[in-house]
């Protein structure tokens, strides 16, 4: 039992050392490769989570042979173990429901590079969870940016460059804000490991010195990753990245790297900065406005899109705001809500993008909204999970969506100055993402079983090539979707125990 | 009556009803998705036009929303980066005094690499043995960092042998003429280049060898390395430099230099996390062979940042090796 404290460290070490081999064999075995690791991680994470359960303490691993001030360090409690768990899950879903278009989108002879790709956002997404150092964080937030430029790009159409373009730009902003940040708080603390470094902000606030360079730290971090997250002044790169991207790339970019990002975030703000100290700078405030306006407007967006994907990007948007409402929020039960809202939306997103991937194939590849009238007819299961995912993100009961509109309701009572925006906010944006989510449900189902718009031969050819593995994706993200709506209970307990170790 | 049916075509409700039924899309004049050209007629179509969408879109003059966006860009950029710029000056002057001695940075932290760097990592340069020995872990995130870096680059312009579709093969006809406007075996640079090349590998080896010893290390050593090899690759062209440099030579070199670097810091970090004894010698300070795990780290290094300059460049130039 005591090994299993190895785990985190192993499974960050394996997805490097797979992504390193993957450049070197063919494409088939780095899928094979890629989809072994991402189960081993699973596995490797799960057993974390049996290993922290009952412990009430979060367990620091150091990465060498120097302690705390002087040494790089991971640190895991439940929370950590959960999302490594959970993002585990998404990611091997995400890469059984597209692998089949990886094939296609991407050049004969790269598409090895692709999984590179994904090995290498699975460390860095697994390294953000678990690091103790800022620093680490940074350097695996650079490799978490490069690895989402290539993803995006590796379709190379026109569309794909430009949107890898707009979103290094931008991402690199978020990134050069966040490293100004950095080096800024190392100047006022001389710490680089969190733990450290939060005490010496203690003794500075408690000194009221270097007043100014603190707001200014914790407005550029959050700034910073607020961009590179795609809170809503700063979602151009949005739609375009997830609409022009290979259905993969798009699942794994909605549902984890925008969610790795603001984990990180998190943890900035409860371990190294404190959150008393956040609360009092009135970040939050800007937060928690962004995120209403994001909520709205993102919706406001997705209504007017003609395309599917583009609609769901949209929709991405304003999901965003939720979590950052939530945040915003600045109480521990709107904190509880915001992590759940990011569950159910990377099981959501995920899910939409691998269905509607299951919807183009029996289209003509039309992925306009028009072009998927019927769609539902021909390839059931795909049309089923669009559903389930687009009522889900509605918030229809049973599923994850309504669990996380109640959690963000329940925490606003407990703020009277913030309560009427947010509930106002989660009303508009429910019958906003109703008005979208449903038209286009209705649409995959309207016309008559039989008719079709494509000849009947093209269909059953996509049909044989529609995977299975596509079908599993969807299923599994189904009944993600369903345990989360059912059981909430069980993951909320988690949830909010991990916080609690988590500073 | 007709007229009032004919206002009821054209008003909001009927366009609504008509929007609800799915037959009236309010973005249809805004679709960006066009049909291909498939007259057949110009055979330089490229192959993946089906999936390339119009440049309308792109296109300053026919996208009016996209000009006026663009000048409302340029217009916050400016004040945004004068907000940033104004922030972060006058936030200058609250910080700690440049070069104090009671400053927070000069904490513990520092201390140690100092004093007891030598003792612990065996490293007499301080620099290396805090890069590689106490933080050795965003040491390899940061080669992992270049390592992705030209995966992507790989992605964007490598130029697959196979590849038979006319856009590539286009592009490696443009590449076989890349010495058109170049200067093809230009007598002085081949001189210069044949005194020149062999003392910078040599020197680039010493950097890394000694990079735990004085200053330097795998970072900079690769990178004069790299530039030798683009110096000789430059006056001699591709034939002259693979013979004994392919792409076979850079996947098996950056192969193994981050394979080894993985498993032998992996080694490292668990003996350490677990209190084990790691059984590296440290040796003697001050030898080559000395100060642990430091100077193979500094060799894995080296060769990646050398592999990764050299293929930066020959995929920018001619997208292969």
């Amino acid at each position: 039992m005591e090994f299993f404290r190895n785990f985190p460290f192993f499974s960050i070490m394996i997805a490097m050392f797979c992504g390193i081999v993957s450049s070197a064999v063919s494409g088939k075995s780095a899928r094979r490769i890629s989809l072994a690791m991402v189960t081993g991680v699973l596995v490797l994470s799960a057993c974390t989570l049996v290993y922290v359960g009952d412990m009430g303490e979060s367990v620091t691993y150091l990465m060498g042979h120097f302690p705390a001030p002087w040494g790089n360090e991971i640190r895991f409690g439940t929370l950590e173990a959960f999302l490594a768990l959970y993002f585990s899950i998404i990611m091997l879903l995400s890469v059984l429901g597209g692998w089949s278009h990886v094939i296609t989108d991407v050049e004969a002879g790269k598409e090895n590079l692709f999984y590179v790709l994904i090995d290498m956002m699975m460390s860095s997404l697994l390294a953000m969870i678990y690091t103790n150092d800022l620093f680490t964080g940074y350097v695996f937030v650079e490799i978490n940016t490069i690895a989402a430029c290539g993803m995006i790009m590796i379709r190379q159409n026109g569309h794909g460059i430009v949107a890898a373009i707009r979103y290094m730009v931008m991402s690199l902003i978020g990134s050069g804000l966040f490293l100004i940040g950095l080096s800024l708080l190392y100047d006022i603390t001389g710490h680089l490991l969190m733990v450290p470094a939060h005490e010496a902000i203690e003794t500075v606030v408690a000194e009221g010195t270097y007043r100014v360079p603190l707001l200014v730290i914790i407005s550029l971090m959050s700034v910073g990753m607020a961009i590179k997250s795609g809170l809503y002044p700063f979602h151009s790169w949005i739609p375009e990245t997830y609409g022009y991207a290979t259905p993969t790339a798009s699942a794994v970019l909605s549902s984890l790297v925008s969610k790795g990002y603001i984990i990180l975030l998190i943890k900035i703000f409860y371990r190294v900065i404190g959150m008393d100290v956040i609360v009092s700078s009135h970040i939050l405030n800007a937060l928690f406005i962004f995120g209403i306006v994001a909520m709205v407007m993102g919706s406001l967006h997705a209504i007017m899109q003609t395309d599917c994907r583009k609609m769901i990007a949209y929709s991405s948007v304003a999901q965003i705001g939720y979590i950052y409402m939530g945040i915003g929020l600045g109480t521990k039960a709107g904190m509880v809500a915001a992590i759940f809202h990011i569950l159910t939306h990377a099981a959501t997103k995920s899910l939409l993008f691998i269905s509607a991937v299951g919807l183009y194939e029996v289209s003509d590849g039309r992925t306009d909204y028009n072009g998927l009238r019927n769609a539902a007819y021909r390839n059931r299961i795909a049309g089923i999970a669009f559903s389930v995912g687009a009522l889900s993100m509605v918030g229809f009961p049973m599923l994850s969506g309504f669990i996380s509109k109640y959690l963000f309701a329940t925490a606003a009572l407990e703020r009277p100055h913030k309560m009427l925006l947010t509930l106002l906010a989660l009303i508009i944006s429910t019958v906003l993402n109703a008005v979208y989510f449903l038209r286009q449900v209705v649409t995959i189902y309207s016309g008559r079983p039989g008719e079709s718009s494509s000849t009947s031969n093209f269909i059953k050819e996509a049909i044989s090539e529609s995977t299975f593995s596509n079908r599993f994706a969807s299923i599994a993200l189904i009944l993600l979707n369903l345990f989360l709506g059912l059981f909430s209970e069980v993951v909320i307990e988690l949830i909010s125990r991990g916080l609690e170790i988590f500073a | 009556m007709s007229r009032i049916r004919d206002n009821y075509e054209n008003s909001r409700a009927a366009k609504f009803e008509a929007w609800l039924r799915g037959d009236y899309d309010p973005m249809s004049e805004g679709m960006e998705i066009s049909v291909p050209k498939t007259d057949g007629s110009d055979d330089e179509i490229d192959p993946r036009a089906g999936l390339v969408i119009s440049d309308a879109l792109y296109d300053r003059h026919t996208n009016k929303a996209l000009k006026r966006s663009g000048y409302v860009y340029r217009v916050l950029s400016v004040v945004l980066c004068l907000v940033m710029i104004s922030v972060l000056l006058w936030m200058v002057q609250f910080l700690p005094k440049f070069g104090q001695p009671d400053n927070p940075a000069n904490n513990e932290v520092s201390a140690r690499y100092i004093e007891k760097g030598v003792e612990e990592t065996g490293a007499v340069n301080f620099v290396t043995g805090m890069i590689l020995d106490y933080r050795a872990f965003d040491t390899f995130g940061e080669s992992c960092v270049l390592f992705i870096a030209t995966i992507c680059v790989q992605i964007l312009l490598r130029i697959d042998k196979d590849d038979m579709t006319p856009a590539t093969f286009r592009r490696r006809k443009e590449s076989e003429t890349d010495r058109l406007l170049e200067p093809k075996n230009d007598i002085i640079l081949q001189r210069v280049s044949v005194v020149l090349v062999p003392f910078l590998f040599i020197f680039g080896i010493y950097i890394i060898l000694n990079g735990h010893l004085s200053p330097g290390g795998g970072f900079s050593g690769g990178a004069v390395i790299g530039a030798g090899l683009i110096l000789y690759l430059c006056s001699f062209g591709y034939k002259q430099t693979e013979r004994f440099f392919t792409i076979r030579t850079f996947r098996i070199v950056s192969l193994v230099a981050l394979i080894t670097y993985c498993l032998a810091k992996s080694y490292s970090f668990y003996t350490g996390a677990n209190h084990l004894e790691s059984h590296i010698p440290l040796g003697t300070p001050g030898n080559i062979l000395s100060s642990g795990l430091i100077l193979v780290l500094n060799i894995c290094v080296g060769s990646v940042v050398a592999c990764t300059m050299y293929a930066f460049y020959t995929l920018f130039r001619k997208g292969d090796f």
